[in-house]
């Protein structure tokens, strides 16, 4: 991965009539990346991700790729290819046809697209496959085909619209590690769309979260699950407790009064920038950044009494909803099952343990 | 028991139906081969003479080569027409479109005496001379429906995304339609080209009140039906005109089902939407 900007959007928006699908979307995906676009259906990840394939155009905004503007480039001109999430593979084809089709257009020999199509089925593990039919494959190699037929075109970019959302959930993840060890491997960029947050968190070196045709935040996968900038990314990625607290300046940083947790001194650099002590009215913390003291030795930063009042069992992790002082809702707080620990059971008074770092401040 | 019994009932009506249905179709081959001039039983012998009287009839050949004129013309006119048209509905919103498909759709249901009547009357009014092609007019018209019903399905059926992949991988627009649509509806277009021509063969009621000097086969033999010694020798033309309407439309079944099978839907079920 290098830090050469690949992709440039500037002020992109998108109407459709007088519904604004996009709204000035500015963002830079560096070459070599894999990207993901997160969201909630009809957030406009899709409708992004088909203008930078050229078969939407922006209302205004402009798109560069590679530093050339790509206003007025159909999309077979675009050093882009497309995995559909549908996969579009062509039904009258066999494997080797699918995957040598737009090399057809380029000069080469028989003997070179030959060649071409056998290195890519290699690359997605189709060796030998080139003579089936299109509706001999199953769901998973019918992915592999859609990918081995943007690869051969050796592309710029790689765009993925959902695409592993058709298979099901083992081998789902389990082409999630192999798209993403390819990826490194050949070292393409990959813009990926998706609405699976776990999946942009496992296969993302960067992820631009989207709500309502903007974009919330752009960070890497811990960036956004450690830092989210707001109370909405929050909650979409993973679980996040949240209590209401207020703040004022002290030297150095700024002292947080939470009713439910007690009260703490936190660094002025874990405050998001142009953020004031007055504007925290709200602190999110994880379940995992809480604990359960169980022994009477266990100690923490900070601990607060509370009430188990349910528990949820996942075999390696236990949730509980705990009760704590405060106007608050309940917590959940997840812990990790050991040996010789048994699950508590509801009504059980319990030592929660906290600190500074399990802490973010919202509005 | 009782279900059994009722699956019996149900299998003398299903055999007492298609007896109903086909039992005239079977007299006409039965009295083409028949030795005697006169169209009753018993019959009298085998021969195949009558088929030596149509293959020496000059008129007949005549008629012939009218038909398949109009019919190869009909066939691909209809077929372009209901391809436009079907490709339309299939990709397109456009305002009146239930509309305008149902005033495409209409002439299946509408009494083709009435439709050969009001052509006729606004031909004479425009002044136009009758001629074989005022029949492929009249045809196209009555054809185009089946021809829409047919490549709707095929059209349906073709997945967007496969035009955007070919493009996204390079691939011109022209290229695109040569490379992945015209395959992929190939089989609906021969389909829908067989059956057309059938349609515009076995046409009557039109093509008697349209042509002008030039008689098709099925008016040919209405003319002939006057002459009772020329009956058995119609009753052969019938025949061969069966059997080459139902070799049609096998062969048209044959392709509409290798249609739906390249597109994964399952082939037995009927064209969606118009029919």
């Amino acid at each position: 991965m290098s830090d050469k900007p690949i992709i440039d959007l500037r002020a992109v928006t998108k109407k459709f009539g007088s519904v604004e699908a996009l709204r000035s979307i500015d963002a830079t995906i560096r070459e070599g990346e894999f990207f993901s676009l997160l969201g909630p259906s009809g957030c406009g990840k899709t409708t992004l991700l088909r203008m930078i394939a050229g078969f939407d155009s922006p209302t205004t905004g402009t798109i560069a790729i590679d530093g050339e503007p790509m206003a007025g480039v159909p999309a077979n001109l675009r050093p882009t290819n497309m995995v559909f999430q549908s996969y579009a593979i062509f039904p009258h084809l066999s494997v080797a046809d699918n995957v040598g089709y737009g090399l057809k257009r380029k000069k080469l020999t028989k003997a070179e697209i030959a060649a071409e199509v056998e290195k890519a089925l290699a690359m997605v593990d189709l060796v030998g496959y080139g003579n089936r039919a299109a509706h001999e494959l199953s769901g998973g190699q019918r992915q592999r085909v859609a990918l081995a037929r943007a690869l051969v075109m050796r592309p710029k970019v790689i765009l993925l619209d959902e695409p592993l959302s058709a298979l099901d959930k083992k081998l789902r993840e389990q082409m999630q590690v192999e798209l993403r060890q390819l990826q490194k491997q050949i070292g393409i960029t990959f813009i990926l769309v998706t609405h699976d947050q776990e999946e942009a968190l496992i296969m993302s070196d960067r992820i631009a979260v989207m709500f309502e045709g903007q974009i919330a935040q752009i960070d890497s996968p811990e960036g956004l699950y450690r830092r989210p900038a707001s109370k909405r990314v929050a909650s979409f990625i993973g679980v996040m407790n949240f209590l209401t607290a207020s703040a004022r300046p002290s030297e150095g940083g700024l002292l947080v009064k939470i009713p439910a947790l007690g009260q703490i001194k936190l660094d002025r650099s874990a405050m998001p920038k142009g953020f004031d002590a007055s504007d925290v009215k709200t602190v999110g913390v994880r379940p995992e950044m809480l604990t359960i003291l169980f022994e009477r030795t266990d100690t923490a930063e900070q601990e607060v009494k509370g009430k188990v009042l349910d528990t949820s069992y996942y075999g390696d992790m236990t949730y509980y909803t705990v009760e704590l002082p405060g106007p608050d809702e309940p917590v959940t707080i997840s812990m990790r099952n050991t040996a010789g620990r048994s699950v508590l059971p509801a009504g059980s008074e319990v030592r929660v343990g906290w600190g500074s770092d399990s802490l973010v401040v919202f509005e | 028991m009782n279900s059994a019994k009722g699956f019996r009932w149900l299998a003398v009506y299903a055999v007492a139906y298609m007896i109903f249905l086909y039992a005239p179709v079977v007299l006409l081959p039965l009295f083409a081969f028949n030795d005697a001039t006169i169209i009753a039983f018993p019959l009298k012998g085998f021969t195949s003479n009558w088929f030596t009287v149509l293959w020496e009839t000059e008129a007949l050949h005549g008629a012939v080569e009218n038909s398949l004129f109009v019919g190869i013309s009909t066939a691909v006119l209809s077929t372009i027409l209901g391809a436009c048209a079907a490709r339309a509905i299939a990709r397109y919103r456009f305002p009146a479109k239930q509309s305008l498909v149902g005033f495409i759709m209409l002439p299946l249901v509408l009494p083709e005496i009435i439709v050969a009547v009001a052509l006729l009357v606004m031909l004479m009014q425009l002044g136009l001379p009758l001629s074989l092609w005022t029949v492929i007019g009249g045809h196209v018209l009555i054809c185009v429906p089946f021809s829409v019903a047919i490549l709707n399905s095929a059209f349906q059926g073709l997945d967007q995304s496969l035009e955007e992949a070919s493009f996204d991988l390079g691939e011109t627009r022209w290229g695109t339609f040569r490379r992945v649509i015209f395959p992929l509806v190939l089989p609906g277009v021969i389909s829908s080209l067989l059956i057309t021509f059938t349609i515009s063969l076995d046409e009557f009621i039109i093509a008697f009140f349209l042509t002008g000097t030039d008689v098709t086969l099925p008016v040919y033999i209405w003319s002939q039906l006057r002459f009772p010694a020329k009956l058995p020798s119609i009753m052969a033309l019938g025949t061969l005109l069966l059997a080459l309407s139902v070799t049609l439309l096998v062969v048209a079944e044959w392709f509409r089902r290798r249609q739906a099978k390249r597109q994964g839907i399952d082939p037995g079920s009927t064209p969606q939407g118009y029919i």
